[in-house]
């Protein structure tokens, strides 16, 4: 178990470069950690029905710092169970705690701390205090992997904790609304914590992370939450990569934050009228890179939103591949192939200074003469219907039509209604192939 | 009915309008299948091109067949057959041959392509089946046209505005109108406006094969409801064959009373 | 035998029949001539249910034949000209005319006649207008009807064809038929012809034999007297 922490460590390493200094920290301490465990050799002490010791919490009690709990397959119905000692508790064939719908079931308050495999179930609906599967209160160096979480208000919380990891842990619940569901991971002024390879499902939020900072997202998987897939506010000098979003209310949000990196994820089917991708409000220097946009009813939605870097990203079938609203400006867009989308650009008021140079289109018409790679003729990626479809959303019902098209194309001959500025002059000839 | 019908498609798949339609969508098929190597895309292409073409030439070979054939009608005029079952026939006979050459000229490089047991045979099939309902429709509106009009120059130039209003202008007045009345909810008036139009009819059918993604936006709940379900297939595939029926009765009724 | 009586018809404002009452009740040659419009074809195509009158009744043997049509096995018609479905055969033509009234026919005597053997797989699209005409001329007579209507029918044949069609419907006159030709060939009329119908502005303006429109006109071959007719009628 413990070497699986080890192994993650190369893992960790090739982390988000504003990270690396923290990560570099955390790396430290936790090697630190677990070697001092080895090395003292800590008890250990097992919990089962027939054991002498039956309960979590009389384990826990009798636990020094450092000692390893082992939990044997069983129900243990014993309210909240708190962790107030650095210890290791582990879940040997998936023991379940289940909070029978009253309770918040672990609260972890104690710094090196390492559960695992637990399966948490039946945290009750709140509208008081935010109860949740597991609670990381105010502390640091923990290490949670491979529980389950079932039918629970929030799954994971944390609260000014810092330099840990959330590894490989299933959250799912039946969320139906926003208000009656918690997140299925919640951060909370957190500082330099991994989260990777998870799975949320059903919740709020699959990921929520606010006043979070240098912090990686990594590898999870985010489906049917009723709001967003990855939830940002607040947060800077954070990474996303590698993550999926299927099917969420909007796959991320990433709002009031600076600096976030989001690499190589996909973001797929977020179908609903007011459905994204990824929804960008109110933040600056954002890279988006390599990431996969398939079939949402709008890719990504950006809104004053300045100086972020689009490239290498892949809108395939999107309604609207990007949609730029008001107040965005200096943003880089090149690189990206744009591929059978209902609509590739959107933008309501131009912005000034956004660069919309060196993609591949799949509609565009023009031709490469002198062979470089490059279209001779500038492509205008906003078309008037799309124009028409933002003041008369009913007008939809007329995509394709040769009406439409018509319409289109005298539009592209001589723009009236679109922004000019919105092109671009070096449109590619073949799709731009994504970094193996 | 039926023996004008066989001899009418029979004379018509040889004749070479028929071998040229035929063969234009052979060619043109087997040319984006082997350019792109992607049955996904030349689908795509091929739903756009369906509704602009299939209504054009049915609308067209409907008229010149019908005014082709004057004389061979009166030949069977007088001959011991029901009037009605000439101009069905012959109607048949038309519509049948063109739906042919559609088929046969899409369907046999897709075929040889493995379109059978791909992810794209619905797809595909949704798009023979619009294209066999667009000429079955303009062929008969074509064809009732061309019996109202002796003049031929008056036929032709009639059919080709109904092709142009149901192709453009329609859309045009809808998209006029949508954009006048933005105050009012607009989503039910927009549906039954495009399902009036058998061209647009068919273009939303092929929508929600291939921009679903755009109409689950707004239009989604209204769309959704009625063609995502079961109920609204049937709806709108009822509407499609009222816009067979309507012309065909059309050119029944003229047909019984019109002098030769 | 043909009955029609009080046949009024007008295309638009143009009133091409009024009230014409007419039998052909012999058995016998009766050529229906007048000048162009003066309503020959409308009663031919009225008589076969192609021009629905706008009044009175038309009978063929005795039936009523408003809103019939299989009486119209009791009629062979020579249309004026002769186009056929193009990408068919002369033999597929005959073989669909065939399947369409499947009364007894006389066709491969008629193809031999006219000698139109080697024709029989070539397209109709492709044939000289005489050869239509001949092709037109086996549909026409291979059936046994006992009324016969001809409209122009010499027209585009070559001169042996014409004396075999000419045999063709003297036979078929030894055989007690009715039979109605147009034309403008005034020498046919001659040849042919037991009796004369005359149209002028929709009415009949002269019925009866060839020798009565002589004597009445005073003019000594049919030419002559028909122009004789047509002047005095105006």
């Amino acid at each position: 178990m413990k070497y699986g922490v080890i192994r993650r460590l190369p893992y960790l390493h090739t982390s988000y470069l504003h990270t690396s200094t923290y990560m570099f920290r955390w790396i430290f301490i936790s090697t630190l950690m677990l070697a001092g465990q080895a090395v003292l050799s800590a008890n250990t002490l097992r919990v089962c029905k027939s054991c002498p010791v039956s309960s979590i919490k009389a384990a826990i009690q009798q636990a020094r710092p450092c000692d390893t709990v082992f939990v044997e397959t069983g129900i243990y119905k014993e309210g909240n169970i708190l962790i107030d000692k650095e210890l290791t508790l582990i879940g040997r064939g998936q023991p379940v705690l289940d909070g029978e719908g009253k309770t918040e079931i672990v609260t972890i308050a104690a710094n090196h701390v390492h559960f695992e495999g637990f399966v948490l179930r039946n945290v009750g609906t709140s509208y008081s205090e935010d109860r949740a599967g597991i609670r990381l209160k105010e502390v640091s160096d923990f290490y949670v992997k491979g529980n389950r979480v079932e039918n629970a208000f929030f799954g994971i919380y944390l609260q000014k904790s810092k330099n840990g990891v959330i590894d490989g842990n299933e959250v799912i619940g039946e969320a139906k609304d926003e208000v009656s569901s918690g997140n299925a991971i919640h951060l909370w002024y957190c500082d330099n914590i991994l989260i990777i390879n998870n799975k949320t499902i059903g919740h709020r939020d699959g990921i929520y992370l606010e006043f979070v900072n240098f912090s990686t997202v990594q590898g999870n998987y985010s489906e049917r939450n009723v709001r967003y897939g990855l939830h940002f506010m607040f947060s800077n000098d954070d990474v996303y990569r590698g993550n999926t979003f299927h099917d969420n209310g909007a796959g991320v949000a990433v709002m009031y934050s600076h600096r976030i990196g989001m690499f190589s994820n996909h973001f797929e089917k977020n179908w609903g009228p007011a459905a994204y991708g990824l929804l960008l409000k109110e933040i600056h220097d954002g890279q988006i890179e390599g990431n996969t946009f398939q079939e949402n009813t709008v890719g990504i939605f950006a809104e004053t939103s300045n100086r972020i870097v689009y490239t290498k990203n892949q809108f395939i079938q999107n309604g609207w591949a990007l949609k730029i609203s008001g107040g965005c400006q200096t943003n880089n867009l090149t690189q990206n192939n744009f591929i059978g989308n209902s609509f590739d650009l959107a933008v309501h008021s131009a912005g000034t200074d956004n660069k919309f140079d060196g993609n591949f289109w799949s509609d565009y018409a023009g031709y490469d003469l002198d062979k470089n790679g490059i279209g001779d003729v500038p492509h205008r990626p906003m078309k008037l219907f799309s124009f028409v479809v933002s003041k008369t959303p009913e007008s939809l019902v007329l995509l394709r039509s040769l009406f439409v098209d018509i319409l289109n194309f005298s539009e592209k001959v001589s723009p009236i209604f679109t922004p000019e500025n919105v092109v671009d002059n070096a449109p590619l000839m073949k799709v731009v192939e994504p970094d193996r | 009915m039926f023996k004008i019908l066989k001899y009418s498609f029979y004379d018509l798949i040889r004749s070479r309008w028929t071998y040229s339609y035929g063969g234009f969508y052979l060619l043109f098929t087997l040319s984006l299948l082997w350019l792109s190597n992607d049955l996904s895309k030349v689908v795509i292409s091929l739903m756009n091109v369906v509704l602009l073409l299939c209504p054009l030439i049915a609308t067209m070979f409907g008229v010149m067949v019908y005014y082709n054939s004057r004389e061979f009608t009166e030949l069977l005029l007088a001959q011991p057959v029901r009037r009605t079952s000439i101009f069905l026939g012959q109607y048949l006979g038309v519509a049948g041959s063109l739906s042919a050459s559609w088929v046969i000229g899409v369907g046999v490089p897709f075929a040889l392509y493995g379109v059978f047991g791909s992810p794209q045979a619905a797809n595909f099939l949704m798009l023979l089946f619009v294209g066999v309902v667009l000429s079955f429709v303009f062929s008969a509106i074509a064809f009732f046209i061309a019996l109202k009009n002796e003049n031929r120059i008056k036929g032709f130039g009639l059919a080709i505005l109904a092709w142009l209003f149901f192709a453009v202008i329609y859309d045009g007045l809808l998209l006029l109108s949508l954009s006048m009345l933005t105050e009012y909810p607009l989503e039910k008036f927009s549906l039954i406006a495009s399902v009036l139009n058998p061209i647009d009819l068919s273009r939303i059918l092929i929508l929600l094969k291939l921009d679903v993604s755009a109409l689950m936006g707004f239009t989604g709940a209204v769309f959704r409801k009625f063609l995502g379900t079961g109920l609204g297939m049937v709806v709108a595939f009822a509407v499609l064959l009222l816009w067979v029926v309507g012309p065909v009765v059309g050119i029944k009724r003229v047909a019984e009373r019109k002098d030769f | 035998m043909i009955t029609i009586h009080h046949l009024h018809k007008s295309f638009g404002k143009n009133h091409v029949l009024n009230g014409v009452d007419l039998s052909f009740d012999q058995p016998g040659i009766t050529a229906v001539l007048g000048p162009n419009g003066s309503g020959k074809t409308t009663i031919i195509k009225s008589i076969l249910g192609m021009v629905l009158p706008d009044e009175g009744i038309i009978k063929v043997q005795n039936e009523d034949i408003k809103g019939r049509w299989r009486y119209r096995n009791q009629i062979a018609y020579l249309p004026q000209i002769a186009r056929f479905p193009e990408n068919l055969t002369v033999a597929e033509l005959l073989r669909m005319v065939k399947d369409l009234n499947t009364a007894i026919t006389h066709d491969a005597d008629l193809i031999e006649y006219f000698g139109l053997q080697e024709f029989l797989d070539k397209r109709l699209g492709n044939l000289s207008g005489g050869t239509r005409q001949k092709v037109n001329l086996v549909l026409t007579f291979m059936y046994d009807c006992p009324i016969i209507i001809l409209d122009e029918p010499t027209a585009g044949l070559d001169p042996i064809s014409l004396i075999r069609l000419k045999e063709l419907i003297n036979q078929q006159r030894m055989k007690g038929k009715t039979i109605l030709i147009t034309t403008h060939v005034m020498g046919l009329v001659e040849e042919l012809a037991d009796e004369v119908v005359f149209l002028l502005e929709g009415h009949i303006h002269f019925r009866g034999s060839l020798r009565k429109l002589k004597e009445q006109t005073g003019e000594g071959n049919v030419e002559k007297a028909i122009a004789k007719l047509l002047v005095t009628g105006h």
